[in-house]
C-alpha cells in the first residue's frame, strides 16, 4: 500500500508540475484569470449594478448566487447527515465498544478556576455575538458576510457549551430550535429566490423586487436582497456548527460528554 | 542553474508549494493507517487547492493592488471639502466611476474558494461521524484492526 | 412559468427537503407523502420540459439574469441529452420513494425525517448536475449528492456499510478535489468558468495544445472516474452499495454512477469539445482498452459472488466499462449507444435492486443460494426480476438489447473488436448469472425453511406453495420499472432520434449554439 500510495503520488505531483511551468508567474494582473472579461467584469460594474463595495460579496450573492444557496445546503445536508448517522437506536448497533468519556467528569468543586473560566466567558460570549452579528451586517462594505458571521455565532454557542456544560447551551439552542433556524435560513435564501421567480424574473434575480421593497431602485433591491440572503446563510451556518460541535462531542446523544 | 531556479520555481513558487503539500495529503489519505489521520490528510488537500485558487487571484506584491474592496479614498476627501454632507457623499456614491481592475486583487477565486471550504467543514463533519461510529462498531480506528475485524463478523450479517 | 422550468424542476425537492426538515421534528409520517409529491410533480416538470426541448431546442436559464456577458452568472442549459437524463434520475427518485414507504422505518427507524431530508436533497444534487452549465456549480452539486449518499450508507445499521462508507467518503473526495482542481486548471487557462465559454476560449485563444488544458483534462477525468468507480477505481462501490439500506442502494445504484458517466460526456464534448477529446489526444485505444479490461473484471467479478447485491454492483462496474468504452470510441453510435444506455442501464438497475431488496428482507439473506423457489412464492416479484435480468443480459425487446446493439455497431465501426469481444462475453456471464439464479428460483430448494434436501423437486408437490407477496407499496414501482425497461425497448427509435437532436447523426460532438436544425448557426 504504502509503496502504491508513493506511487501515486510522485506520479500526480510530476503531472502538477507539468501543467505549473505553463501557468502565469506569480502575481501576474493580466493572466487570463486576473485580465479576463469575467473578472473585470466584476471589479467594474459591480458598484453600478448593486452598489455593493465589497466584490466578494456581490459575486457570492449575487452572480453566482446560485453556488452559494447550494452551498448553504451543503453544510445543511451535512448537519442533517451527521444527526442521521450518529442518532444509532438501541437495536440499531451493538457495537463492542462505547465511546470513552471523553474527559473523565469532574466533580463540580469550587476551586476557583471554574469561576474564572465561567465569569470570562459569560462576559465574552455576547460581546462574540454581537461581534458576529456586526460581520453579517457589515459584509457589503468590508470583508465578512454569512459564513464568517455565522461562524462566529456559533462558535459563541460552542464556548458556552464548553465553558459551562452542553445542557446549558442546549437550553439556549435546542435541538429543534437549531433545527428549525437551519432550514429556514435555506428557506430565506431559497424564498428570496422564489420571490424573484413569483414577480416575473429569473431565479434569484433580486433586482425586481424593487417592486415590492419601498423606496429602492433594481441597485438598491439587489443590496438589501443580498443582506437578507446572508442573514439567512448566517442562520444556517450558525445552527449547523453548534449542531455539529454538540453531536460529535456527544457522539450524537445530546448528554453532557465534556 | 540559477537561471532555471528562476524561471520555473522562483516565478511560480506558489504552484510548487500547493503541489508538494497537495501530495503530502494525498499520500496520508492513501497509505496512513490510522482514520484520523487519512482525515488529517484529507484535509491538507482541500486546503492546498484552496491555496493554489487563492494564489492565482493576487495581482501584484505592491500596496498598490488591495483586496476587491472597492474604495473611493479621492472622491471621499472631495467631498470631505465639502462640508462633509452626507447627501453629496451618497450622491457620488451612486455615480459610476472608473474603476481600475488591475488595483484590486481577482474576486472570483475568493467566492469559490468560500464555498470549497465550506464544502470541506461539511465533508469532514461528516466523515468524522462516520470514524465515531466505526469507534463504536469495532472499538478501534485503525483501518488494519478494523479489516480485521470485519473478517470475523458472521457472514451473513451485513 | 415554463421559461422557469429548468430551476423548478430542482427547486421542488429542495423546498419539501426544507419543509420536511421543519415538519419531521414532529412528525415524520409527512416524509413519505412529502418525498413522492415533490419527485411527482419534479417528474411532471422534467417530462414538460424535455418535451420542451425536443420540440423547440435547447434552454439556456440564466440564474439572477446575469447574461450580459458569458460566464459572470451561472448558466442552466437542457438539450435532449440532460433532458433524458433529468427524467431518467426524476424517474427513478420517485419510483424508489414510492417503494421506501414500508422500507425505511424498518431501516432507520427512528430517523425517518432525516432519511427522506437526504433523500430529496440528493435528488435535487443529482437533477442539479444533470442541468447546470457552469463547471464549478457541477462540483458543489457533486458534493451535495455525495454527502447525501455518504449519509445515507452510513445510516445503515450494518457495520460492514459503515466501514464502506469511510472509504466511499476518502475516495469521494479525492475525486471531487481532483475535479475541483480540473476545473481550476482550465480557469486560469481560460479565466472562465461557463463551460460552453471554456470551450470557446480554448478554440480562440488556440489553447489545446497548452499543457495545463491537458493536465486538467486528466484531472477531471480521473476525478469523474472515480465517481462513477471506473475500472482500475471502482474499489469503493461494491461494499458501500451491498451494506447499504435497500432504499439507498436502489437509489444510488443506478443514478449515482450514471449520472457520473453523463458529466463525463458532458465534460468531454461540451467542454473539450470532440475534436480535442478524440482526434489531438487520440486515446481511444488505450481507454477503450481499460473499458474492455472493465467489463470483463466486472463480469468475472460478478460470476465469484455468492450474494445477489454484491453480484449486481459487479454487474455495475462492467456496466460503466460498457459506457465509458461507447464514448471513447469516438464513433456516434457508440456514443448515443451510451447515452441510450445511461438510461436504460439506470431502469434496468433500479429493476433488479428493488427486487433484491424484496428478496432480502423476505429471506433475510443476501445469498443467491437461498433464493429456492421464489417463483411459486412471489410470481410477481420474480417475473419483474426476470425482466430486469433480461435486459442486463440483452435479450429483445428490453432496452437493454437495443443500447448494446448500438454500442456494438459503434465497436464494429470504429475497429475496436476486444471491445465488441468484451461486451458479447459479459452478456454471456450475464446469462449464466441470471440463469442460475432463475434456476434456484425455479427448482431450487428452501434451505430456509429447513428441508435440508439439495435435489428435493417432490418438496414442491408435497406442500402447496402459498404466494406470499411483497406489499403494493413495494411491488407497484418493480413492476413499473419492469414496465418502463419493456417500453423504452419498444420505443428504441424514439429515443435515438431525441439524443440525435443533440448529437447530429454521424457526429460525435454536439454542436455550439442551438441544435442542427432548429436554428441558423451563428
Amino acid at each position: 500500500m504504502k509503496f502504491f500510495a508513493l506511487l501515486a503520488v510522485s506520479v500526480t505531483w510530476c503531472l502538477l508540475i507539468y501543467a505549473a511551468r505553463d501557468f502565469p508567474d506569480f502575481a501576474v494582473p493580466d493572466s487570463p484569470a486576473n485580465g479576463g472579461k469575467v473578472s473585470n467584469y466584476f471589479l467594474e460594474k459591480t458598484e453600478e449594478n448593486s452598489h455593493v463595495p465589497n466584490v466578494v460579496t456581490a459575486v457570492l450573492a449575487d452572480y453566482r448566487g446560485y453556488d452559494t444557496m447550494f452551498e448553504t445546503v451543503v453544510i445543511f445536508t451535512a448537519g442533517i447527515a451527521i444527526m442521521a448517522i450518529l442518532r444509532m437506536t438501541p437495536g440499531g448497533s451493538t457495537g463492542s465498544g462505547a465511546l470513552p468519556p471523553a474527559v473523565p467528569r469532574r466533580k463540580r468543586t469550587f476551586d476557583g478556576s471554574e469561576l474564572i473560566v465561567s465569569g470570562t466567558c459569560k462576559l465574552l460570549i455576547p460581546i462574540i455575538q454581537l461581534f458576529a452579528l456586526y460581520v453579517i451586517a457589515h459584509g457589503h462594505h468590508s470583508p465578512g458576510g454569512g459564513f464568517q458571521g455565522g461562524v462566529i455565532l456559533g462558535a459563541s454557542f460552542i464556548l458556552l457549551a464548553i465553558s459551562r456544560n452542553l445542557d446549558a447551551a442546549l437550553q439556549r439552542l435546542s435541538e429543534k430550535r437549531y433545527l428549525m433556524l437551519a432550514s429556514v435560513g435555506v428557506l430565506i435564501y431559497a424564498g428570496i429566490g422564489v420571490m424573484s421567480l413569483l414577480l416575473g424574473a429569473n431565479f434569484l434575480d433580486y433586482g425586481i423586487l424593487s417592486q415590492i421593497l419601498p423606496a429602492t431602485d433594481a441597485a438598491m433591491a439587489r443590496s438589501h436582497s443580498m443582506l437578507g440572503v446572508e442573514v439567512g446563510v448566517a442562520f444556517t451556518v450558525s445552527a449547523i456548527m453548534f449542531a455539529i460541535y454538540a453531536n460529535l462531542s456527544t457522539a450524537g446523544e445530546l448528554k453532557n460528554g465534556l | 542553474m540559477q537561471e532555471f531556479l528562476q524561471q520555473t520555481i522562483v516565478a511560480n513558487f506558489n504552484y510548487w508549494i500547493y503541489v508538494t503539500l497537495m501530495m503530502i495529503g494525498l499520500y496520508a489519505m492513501i497509505s496512513k493507517n490510522n482514520l484520523i489521520k487519512k482525515l488529517i490528510g484529507m484535509s491538507i488537500f482541500q486546503t492546498a487547492i484552496i491555496l493554489f485558487y487563492v494564489s492565482l487571484s493576487v495581482k501584484g506584491t505592491t500596496d498598490e493592488v488591495s483586496i476587491p474592496i472597492i474604495h473611493h479614498h479621492q472622491e471621499e476627501a472631495e467631498h470631505a471639502d465639502h462640508g462633509g454632507e452626507k447627501k453629496g457623499a451618497a450622491a457620488a456614491h451612486h455615480e459610476p466611476h472608473a474603476i481600475d481592475p488591475t488595483k484590486y486583487a481577482n474576486p472570483l477565486p475568493h467566492v469559490l474558494m468560500l464555498t470549497a471550504i465550506v464544502v470541506g467543514v461539511a465533508i469532514l463533519g461528516v466523515a468524522l461521524a462516520v470514524s465515531q461510529l466505526l469507534y463504536k462498531d469495532y472499538g478501534t480506528l485503525e483501518e488494519s484492526e478494523i479489516l480485521a475485524a470485519i473478517k470475523e463478523l458472521p457472514s451473513d450479517h451485513g | 412559468m415554463a421559461e422557469h422550468l429548468p430551476v423548478i424542476v430542482l427547486l421542488v425537492p429542495l423546498f419539501a427537503a426544507l419543509i420536511n426538515a421543519l415538519a419531521g421534528s414532529a412528525d415524520e409520517r409527512v416524509g413519505f407523502p412529502l418525498t413522492v409529491a415533490a419527485l411527482t410533480a419534479s417528474l411532471a416538470s422534467a417530462v414538460v420540459l424535455l418535451l420542451h426541448v425536443v420540440a423547440e431546442g435547447p434552454i439556456s436559464y440564466f440564474l439572477g439574469g446575469w447574461d450580459q456577458i458569458s460566464g459572470i452568472g451561472i448558466e442552466l442549459r437542457i438539450d435532449t441529452l440532460n433532458g433524458l437524463v433529468l427524467v431518467t434520475v426524476a424517474a427513478v427518485g420517485l419510483l424508489t420513494a414510492i417503494y421506501s414507504c414500508q422500507r425505511v422505518p424498518e431501516d432507520t427507524p427512528g430517523r425517518v425525517a432525516n432519511f427522506y431530508t437526504l433523500y430529496l436533497l440528493l435528488c435535487t444534487g443529482l437533477m442539479g448536475m444533470t442541468v447546470t452549465a457552469d463547471a464549478f456549480n457541477l462540483f458543489v452539486l457533486i458534493e451535495i449528492a455525495s454527502l447525501t449518499s455518504y449519509g445515507l450508507i452510513a445510516m445503515g445499521s450494518s457495520k460492514r456499510g459503515t466501514y464502506a462508507a469511510f472509504n466511499y467518503i476518502i475516495m469521494g473526495t479525492i475525486g471531487a478535489s481532483f475535479y475541483l482542481l480540473g476545473v481550476g486548471y482550465l480557469y486560469i487557462a481560460t479565466g472562465t468558468l461557463d463551460m460552453s465559454d471554456i470551450h470557446a476560449t480554448i478554440i480562440t485563444e488556440g489553447l489545446s495544445d497548452s499543457p495545463s488544458i491537458l493536465v486538467a483534462f486528466v484531472l477531471i477525468t480521473i476525478g469523474v472516474w472515480i465517481k462513477m468507480a471506473f475500472f482500475p477505481l471502482y474499489g469503493w462501490l461494491p461494499n458501500a452499495y451491498t451494506f447499504a439500506p435497500s432504499t439507498t442502494s436502489a437509489i444510488l445504484a443506478p443514478l449515482m454512477t450514471k449520472v457520473s458517466i453523463y458529466v463525463m460526456i458532458r465534460i468531454m464534448l461540451t467542454v473539450f469539445g470532440s475534436e480535442y477529446v478524440f482526434e489531438q489526444l487520440g486515446w481511444s485505444r488505450l481507454i477503450v482498452a481499460l473499458a474492455t479490461i472493465a467489463i470483463v473484471a466486472g463480469s468475472v467479478l460478478a460470476l465469484a459472488q455468492k450474494k445477489l447485491k454484491k453480484m449486481l454492483c459487479y454487474l455495475i462496474v462492467a456496466e460503466v466499462g460498457y459506457m465509458v468504452g461507447g464514448v471513447w470510441l469516438a464513433d456516434h453510435n457508440g456514443l448515443v449507444g451510451s447515452v441510450y444506455h445511461i438510461i436504460s442501464d439506470a431502469f434496468m438497475t433500479l429493476c433488479l435492486f428493488l427486487a433484491a431488496g424484496i428478496f432480502f428482507r423476505r429471506l433475510g439473506s443476501h445469498y443467491i443460494d437461498e433464493l429456492g423457489g421464489m417463483f411459486s412464492k412471489m410470481p410477481v416479484t420474480m417475473a419483474a426480476f426476470a425482466v430486469g435480468a433480461l435486459a442486463m443480459i440483452g435479450i429483445p425487446p428490453t432496452c437493454g438489447f437495443f443500447s448494446k446493439w448500438y454500442l456494438i455497431q459503434g465497436g464494429i465501426a470504429s475497429g475496436h473488436w476486444e471491445y465488441v469481444v468484451a461486451l458479447l462475453f459479459s452478456s454471456l456471464v450475464n446469462a449464466v448469472l441470471f440463469f442460475r439464479i432463475f434456476e434456484v428460483a425455479l427448482f431450487g430448494s428452501k434451505p430456509a425453511e429447513g428441508h435440508g434436501h439439495s435435489d428435493d423437486h417432490g418438496n414442491d408437490h408435497a406442500e402447496p406453495v402459498k404466494i406470499d407477496e411483497a406489499r403494493p407499496a413495494t411491488l407497484i414501482p418493480l413492476v413499473a420499472t419492469a414496465a418502463i425497461i419493456i417500453l423504452l425497448g419498444v420505443f428504441n427509435g424514439k429515443i435515438i432520434d431525441i439524443i440525435q437532436l443533440t448529437i447530429p447523426a454521424g457526429s460525435i460532438e454536439i454542436p455550439a449554439g442551438t441544435m442542427s436544425g432548429h436554428a441558423a448557426p451563428k
